[in-house]
């Protein structure tokens, strides 16, 4: 400290160096704490474990959301996009048919993609799913797949016949084995072979029953593995013979040394050899694929194309099945969206459905114009009611709240069924409307099973959730602003509309938002007395889950009312204001 | 200074009572005329009826019996929105919807005033309460003596001859009571108008008032201005209600014009006191005196009484000291003394004698 009296050389706490700081923090735009760390990174620093112990004492119920309401809702929205069933069960088709043109029946490699993915698919039993999968988009295929499916297996034997004919050793297991299994592998087979014979000797000399389950050799066989050579010489016997090797093992349990190859197989190696391929192979293995090799240039070709299409089924041949599966080929789709809007996806790009299948846009119409007068109606009867509740005494009020809240004691179904029998022709109100004069017997108002029904029931069941809102709003309003309004010289309109209705305004958002949400989406009521034409989208949404299982559109219906519901309440927030909104 | 028992009354009350429950009279018998363009607060404790008289006026309640005239006209059946009073609410009332200057357009609007002098009226309203430049903000962005002045404001704009204010500056602090009440009642002067001030604190009635009606039980206990109601009280409780007061119990023993002999409960000492609400001998009778016309050992001439006191507990207050006094075996006496170079600061347990001058001791009713 040589220099102590000088004030710029002061580094402690003065009044001038705190100015100087203040400046520094002006020029650089940031404020700093005591010790010259930013303000803002030593508040944070503060904060933090503020923060985690808050995080950690709400973390049970977080993640109890996540997975109860926020995975659901992902999972929904994912589905309505999913479409890995074509390509997964068709993998060798999917890709053959990049070079299809898109008309007529594509080329025989298609067909013989096909034929091996089917063939694994059929022993797998995926074939069926697939089939109604794309039933959706075209009618019939799932019989097809079904037909295809019996006669599948059949595809290759005339093949096999000619390769047992050229040498015998082609029927037996142990050929194929010496061909595709990894050395590894066949001395891992022999090792558990040896370990279950000795644990069978075992067993077979235990004297009491007891002993015997005890020593019961449970080890299931070790998992093929295919060699290096079988997959670079022979690609496409060496892939279909890894599947059915582990289907046997797997789905059938038992072994592929022991078991006789598929039909398809033979085909394979057919087409493997003619292509000149099944070089690398050494010793007995070379010469039984040269001899076969040089055979099959003699063999009689057989084409799957016209199998298929002549002995299966003729459909194989159309435009439209190859369409669709190559339209909803790739893993992910927008064709269940594309349905929702009356549209679908072809080969040759976006089209519109056919007139007599366009149901969901007016479906859509319909449920936002039903929901919009359920919610009028809702806030008419309501607000009155609201308005009267708030304004009497706290005994009378409660007595009629409670009779407000009633509703919500009774079933929903029971209040839906009261409603039948009160709007039916032959009901309460019809026979009170022919009493008094207005409605002749003859011509007795239609009131149930159409959109009428529906808006009286509903707006009935959802009217407590316009009412609370409202009345808890305005019993916030102190009597004072009316007072003063009429003091200023307001009638007693003019003060209502004025002031009262202005402030009552959050409520009727609150109670709008309700109502709508849960008019948009509700399924019982109109599935019970909605008819043919008072039903929403929600009940289509129903029937897609539980009987046509076509889940995919059922979520893709899902995510657009979701959406759906996100534009109105955007628009709401623009127009009205969401902190507009209050529920008292 | 207007008075309000000239023949020109703005605001009468005739014979008026009210019951809410056709069981309890909340107002008794109400008669009050009210002069044009005086200042007149009704003071007294919550339920008293003073507030009730006040929506009478304006006429969110109805008289259950008797007349409320206005300029000489029967209002009893004529609804709040004809009535064109103005009114000040404790909890301003301003209109959380809309902002300031709509607030103030309110009134105009409804009374079909066009456009341009709409405008010219609010501007000088709001520059009569100095709040010129809020006409943009929301209430919601004002603070509460600013609000109070646009509520204010709000009730003068459509320029009434009658406000009616009910305990305006009850939610606000004490320093900006003290200016919100040198400034309406600055305005109801200036403007002319008549007012009618409804509160419960006895300060702020004394400080703004023409006069001041204090309300009891229903009735008016005493209607008179300012200094009157706080040197000569007519009855104990206007008394105990205004200021502070030393309040003896005893019995008139002789009783003249303009001179009693009171009986001291306590000790039996005798004094001298002004009658005013005693009928005769024998008559029990409660004695007050104001804390600060009471003197120490005092040197009054030979009219005046003294009394034998200890001293129980003497509080410094700055401008005052304040002494509790053991008084005709009662220990709630106060006196007050200004805090003078010369003054004796007393400590408890010291016995003195004290004393006033009859006129300031007043026999009331007990």
């Amino acid at each position: 400290m040589a220099n102590a009296t000088d004030p710029d050389s002061y580094t402690g706490a003065t009044p001038d160096n705190a100015i100087r700081d203040a400046d520094r923090a002006e020029k650089t735009g940031q404020m700093l704490a005591a010790d010259g760390t930013p303000l803002k990174t030593s508040l944070a620093r503060s904060l933090r474990a503020q923060k985690l112990r808050a995080l950690m004492l709400i973390a049970p119920l977080l993640i109890f959301i996540l997975v109860t309401f926020i995975a659901p809702i992902a999972d929904m929205l994912f589905r309505s996009v999913e479409n890995q069933i074509v390509s997964e069960t068709l993998p060798r088709t999917v890709q053959a048919l990049d070079s299809w043109d898109g008309e007529g029946a594509p080329d025989e490699e298609t067909f013989r993609a096909l034929a091996a993915d089917l063939t694994i698919a059929t022993e797998l039993k995926n074939h069926t799913r697939l089939g109604s999968r794309l039933n959706y988009e075209t009618t019939g295929i799932s019989s097809l797949f079904r037909q295809t499916g019996r006669d599948v297996d059949e595809i290759g034997e005339g093949y096999m016949e000619q390769f047992i004919e050229l040498d015998e050793a082609w029927e037996d297991p142990a050929t194929w084995m010496t061909l595709m299994a990894a050395d590894s592998w066949i001395e891992n087979r022999a090792q558990w072979a040896s370990d279950k014979a000795e644990a069978e000797a075992a067993q077979d000399a235990a004297t009491t029953a007891a002993e015997a389950i005890a020593l019961e050799f449970t080890d299931p066989e070790p998992p093929f593995r295919l060699n290096d050579i079988a997959s670079d010489a022979l690609p496409r016997t060496a892939s279909i013979f890894r599947q059915f090797a582990r289907i046997t093992q797997t789905e059938n349990e038992d072994s592929p040394a022991e078991e006789e190859p598929w039909a398809i197989i033979y085909q394979a190696l057919y087409e493997d050899l003619s292509a000149g391929r099944g070089d690398g192979y050494e010793g007995q293995a070379a010469t039984l694929i040269d001899e076969a090799r040089s055979a099959v240039v003699g063999f009689e070709d057989q084409s799957i194309k016209d199998y298929f299409i002549n002995e299966i089924d003729e459909d194989w041949g159309s435009t439209e099945v190859w369409g669709t599966i190559k339209a909803f080929s790739s893993p992910y789709t927008a064709g269940y969206f594309l349905a929702s809007a009356d549209l679908q996806l072809t080969a040759q790009g976006i089209e519109k459905q056919p007139e007599d299948q366009q149901i969901y846009a007016l479906l859509f119409k319909r449920t936002m114009f039903m929901s919009l007068t359920i919610m009028f109606s809702c806030i008419l009867l309501g607000y009155p009611i609201a308005f009267l509740l708030s304004n009497l005494p706290m005994r009378t009020s409660n007595m009629l709240l409670i009779l407000v809240l009633l509703p919500f004691w009774t079933s929903l179904l029971v209040r839906t069924s009261a409603w039948k029998v009160l709007l039916q022709q032959q009901g309460v109100i019809n026979d009170i409307l022919v009493w008094i004069g207005l409605v002749a017997d003859n011509d007795r108002l239609q009131l149930i099973n159409n959109q009428t029904g529906t808006i009286i029931a509903m707006t009935h069941i959802l009217l407590p959730f316009m009412i609370l809102p409202l009345y808890s709003v305005m019993k916030t309003i102190p009597p004072y602003y009316v007072r003063a309004a009429k003091s200023l010289g307001a009638t007693n309109w003019t003060a209502f509309w004025r002031v009262y209705f202005p402030q009552s305004v959050p409520g009727i958002g609150a109670g709008s938002i309700l109502v709508f949400i849960l008019s948009i989406g509700y399924y019982i009521t109109p599935e019970l007395v909605g008819g043919t034409t008072g039903t929403f989208i929600s009940n289509r949404i129903a029937y897609h889950i539980s009987s046509s299982l076509n889940w995919g559109l059922a979520a893709a219906l899902g995510s657009i009312l979701l959406a759906l519901v996100l534009v109105l309440y955007y628009l709401y927030d623009r127009i009205v204001g969401i902190d507009n909104v209050s529920l008292g | 200074m207007p008075d309000g028992s000239n023949s020109q009354a703005f605001v009468e009350f005739d014979r008026v009572q009210k019951s809410y429950d056709g069981e309890v009279l909340v107002v008794k018998d109400l008669n009050l005329a009210v002069g044009r363009g005086e200042f007149l607060t009704m003071l007294g404790p919550s339920g008293s009826g003073k507030t009730t008289v006040l929506m009478m006026l304006a006429g969110f309640e109805t008289a259950t019996n008797g007349e409320i005239r206005l300029g000489g006209k029967e209002i009893n059946n004529i609804p709040p929105h004809k009535r064109g009073i103005g009114m000040v609410f404790q909890n301003y009332a301003l209109f959380p919807h809309m902002s300031v200057a709509e607030n103030l357009s309110f009134p105009l609007e409804v009374r079909n005033i066009g456009k341009s002098e709409r405008e010219g009226k609010i501007k000088r309203a709001l520059d009569m309460v100095q709040m010129g430049d809020f006409g943009g903000r929301r209430p919601a962005q004002l603070s509460g003596g600013q609000q109070q002045r646009i509520a204010l404001a709000r009730a003068l704009v459509f320029e009434p001859e009658l406000v009616l204010m009910d305990e305006p500056l009850g939610a606000l602090d004490k320093q900006l009571r003290e200016t919100l009440q040198f400034e309406i009642t600055n305005l109801a002067h200036e403007l002319g108008i008549t007012t009618v001030y409804v509160t419960h604190d006895q300060t702020e009635a004394l400080t703004m008032s023409d006069r001041v009606a204090v309300f009891d039980d229903g009735r008016i206990q005493q209607l008179a201005p300012p200094d009157d109601l706080y040197e000569k009280p007519q009855n104990s409780f206007v008394a105990q209600f205004i200021g502070e007061n030393n309040a003896l119990r005893g019995t008139v023993t002789s009783l003249s014009k303009d001179r009693c002999v009171v009986k001291l409960d306590g000790t039996g000492e005798q004094i001298d006191a002004l009658p005013v609400n005693v009928a005769k001998e024998g008559d029990k009778t409660l004695v007050s005196i104001r804390p600060e016309r009471v003197e120490f050992n005092p040197d009054l001439g030979e009219n005046a009484h003294t009394l034998d006191a200890e001293v129980m507990e003497f509080v410094y207050m700055g401008d005052v000291f304040r002494t509790r006094l053991k008084v005709a075996g009662r220990d709630d006496f106060i006196v007050k003394t200004r805090n003078r170079a010369d003054q004796v600061r007393l400590s408890p347990g010291e016995k003195v004698k004290i004393g006033w001058l009859p006129q300031d001791c007043r026999a009331l009713d007990p």
